[in-house]
């Protein structure tokens, strides 16, 4: 029997699913160090704060420690590692994914405005910087062990002879 | 240097690859040219034919007959207390030490660096005082 065709094409309606946030991989936890893998600060190991509603996974250096920021980084430019620090005295649960949308700029799109020399880049707002303060110190501060510490500073790095699939992290 | 270690009746083999790999086993007959009749009924070795290209020849030998039967190989390496003696030994420590590194973290591979950067640092030191200045 040949399959029966309408004389019209008919578009199917699908049925849009609402997009499930990524789920957490690799049994992190909050305070566990990761190992970022991709963009400036490749190879720089920070502390894992919560993940965000977007699925991305909110990180902090510490800023003192390595120059990381609170930042936004996917599950895929991880590697999570087994050693974990303790992060109950810190409180970020302000931090969400509304605070790293970034500002819009009113910009007519004017020749003027096309051909004016480019405005210097906006300084670093200072509630941002106080709100990295408030978090890290909950951070910092409990951690006692000072190689921690330099282990926090240091970069991860591959050698000779280190294969990333036989290596436990 | 001529060869020390023979394959003979005995002979504590530790395995070097495949599925027994790790583990140490006792010559009990010798097949051909190139396999040998192993046995390992303490350490978990099935009695098999195995090649001599997946061992490496121990500095032990156990004093038993041709195709003993395992209960008396499992005897007589209790007696003379092979595992023990291989934790001890220098293969048997390099073996151990393999396995302890293979399964340290990203923190304890980092510690380890501290530690040897911190040792060869004073070694570098002591050679400086030592080596005649140019």
């Amino acid at each position: 029997m040949v399959k029966w065709y309408p004389t019209e094409d008919v578009q199917k309606v699908r049925v849009k699913r609402a997009n499930k946030p990524a789920r957490l991989r690799g049994g992190v936890s909050p305070g566990q160090i990761l190992i970022l893998l991709a963009g400036k600060h490749q190879g720089k190991r920070v502390a894992f704060l919560k993940q965000l509603e977007s699925g991305l996974l909110l990180v902090t250096g510490p800023y003192k420690l390595n120059g990381v920021p609170l930042k936004r980084v996917p599950q895929a430019y991880t590697v999570p590692t087994s050693t974990k620090i303790d992060i109950s005295g810190s409180d970020f649960s302000k931090v969400t994914d509304a605070y790293f949308a970034k500002e819009k700029e009113n910009t007519k799109k004017t020749e003027e405005a096309f051909f004016a020399p480019k405005k210097e880049k906006k300084p670093f707002s200072d509630a941002k910087k106080a709100m990295q303060k408030s978090v890290d110190a909950g951070i910092v501060n409990k951690v006692a062990d000072p190689v921690v510490k330099k282990y926090l500073k240091t970069k991860f790095r591959l050698r000779n002879g280190m294969f990333p699939h036989t290596l436990k992290f | 240097m001529a060869q020390t270690r023979f394959v003979e009746i005995g002979r504590v083999a530790y395995v070097n690859f495949g599925p027994e790999s790790g583990k140490l086993c006792v010559i009990v007959d010798v097949v051909d040219a190139k396999r040998a009749l192993v046995d390992g009924p303490v350490t978990g070795v099935v009695r098999q034919q195995m090649p001599f290209s997946r061992i490496s020849l121990t500095e032990f030998v156990l004093p038993i007959k041709r195709n003993q039967t395992s209960a008396n190989v499992a005897k007589s390496f209790d007696e003379h207390e092979i595992v023990k003696k291989w934790g001890n030994s220098h293969a048997g420590k390099h073996v151990a030490s393999n396995v302890r590194r293979a399964s340290l973290t990203d923190f304890e591979r980092f510690k380890l660096m501290a530690a040897q950067k911190k040792k060869s640092l004073l070694i570098k030191r002591e050679l400086k005082k030592i080596k005649p200045k140019h």
